[in-house]
This record gives C-alpha cells, sequence and structure tokens, in this order.
C-alpha cells in the first residue's frame, strides 16, 4: 500500500461524492435551467476527479485518462449550452421567481431594431 | 483500504445513476429528460472507469471513451431536433 494510492482513491470518492450532489440538484431544483446548471456543472468535476483519482492509482494508464479528461472537460459544457439554447427556443417556461431574462430581452431589441431598418 | 474506498465510490455513483433515472421518469418537459440521460451516462463513464480498475483491464476504458462520445452526439441530435433543424 503506498500513500500516492490512498490519495487517489480519497479523491475518486471526492468525485463520486460530486456526482452525488449533481443529481440530488437535479431531483430538487425549480425549473430545467436550474437542473441543466446543477447536473452538468458538478457532474462534470466529479468525472474530472474520479478519472485524476484512477490517475493516482493506476499511473501506467495515463494516456487514456488524459484523453477522456479533456474530452469531458470539452464536450460537457457544449451540450449543456446548446441544450439551454434550444429549450429557450421551445420556450419551456421559466420558473415563477424569475426576475429577469436578459436572453429574451435581448432578442426582442434585435427584432425591433430589424424592423426600423426595414422601414427606412 | 484502496478496494474498500473504491467500492464504496461506486457505491455512490449507483445512487446518483438511481436519482437521475427517477428525474428520467418524471421530468415534465423534453429538457429534464435529456439532462437527466446525461448525468447517467456521465456518471456511467466514472462508474466504467472504476470496474476497470477492479478488472484491471486497460481496454475498458476505451469502451469509456465511445460511451462518452456517443452519449454526447445523443444530446446533441436532440437538441437540434428540437430547434426544429433536422
Amino acid at each position: 500500500m503506498n500513500l500516492l494510492a490512498v490519495i487517489g482513491a480519497f479523491i475518486t470518492l471526492a468525485g463520486s461524492i460530486f456526482l452525488l450532489l449533481g443529481s440530488i440538484g437535479l431531483l430538487r431544483m425549480p425549473d430545467p435551467y436550474n437542473r441543466i446548471q446543477a447536473g452538468t456543472k458538478a457532474s462534470t468535476l466529479g468525472t474530472i476527479l474520479t478519472f485524476t483519482g484512477i490517475l493516482l492509482i493506476v499511473p501506467g494508464w495515463w494516456g487514456k485518462l488524459l484523453i477522456l479528461i479533456i474530452s469531458v472537460i470539452i464536450t460537457n459544457p457544449v451540450s449543456s449550452h446548446v441544450l439551454a439554447r434550444a429549450s429557450h427556443y421551445i420556450k419551456v417556461p421559466l420558473t415563477k421567481s424569475t426576475l429577469v431574462d436578459k436572453y429574451r430581452d435581448e432578442e426582442e431589441y434585435i427584432a425591433v431594431n430589424d424592423k426600423k431598418s426595414d422601414n427606412t | 483500504m484502496v478496494e474498500t474506498i473504491l467500492t464504496i465510490a461506486a457505491g455512490i455513483m449507483l445512487v446518483a445513476i438511481i436519482l437521475a433515472i427517477i428525474r428520467f421518469v418524471k421530468g415534465p418537459s423534453y429538457t429534464d429528460r435529456i439532462i437527466a440521460f446525461d448525468v447517467m451516462t456521465i456518471s456511467s463513464l466514472a462508474i466504467i472507469a472504476t470496474v476497470a480498475y477492479f478488472a484491471n483491464r486497460i481496454i475498458y476504458l476505451d469502451i469509456a471513451m465511445v460511451y462518452g462520445i456517443l452519449s454526447f452526439l445523443g444530446v446533441l441530435i436532440v437538441a437540434r431536433y428540437l430547434e426544429k433543424g433536422l
């Protein structure tokens, strides 16, 4: 039993706790945008910590684990962004305590300006 | 020591997948179901890496790579379909 493997095991445990917190946030958040926020960010961090822990336990596997970590870092925020944009496009309702929706305001502003430029 | 902690970690990841499945069944809108699917597959990546340590086989990490790319493409295609671009 060496020290590096024990540290890696504890990092893996921390990653699994982050995954659990992401799923609890997925259950408890009030509307789909908050669920995207909770689910994607926490699960990205949890997966990266888990792969780092396995990397510390078995240092010989660093190549494939590094490719996995980089691919998770690149693909997971992209998928959450695309999903949030699509759900705003099909007008999924926000929660009742929402105060501002700057994306909708900006779209209305652009639409009004386009109409003005068409008239002149 | 290491194996005990990794077993506990795999159990916690399994609980996370089960909670995501509850949201997948319950979810009122499309977005909830897709994001629950995404969380399920991302947690499965972590479980596959843990199982690869237990079985001591590096080839399981290849399966994790392909699974991650397929889940990313699935989410992307469903979002594209919701935007009526497909």
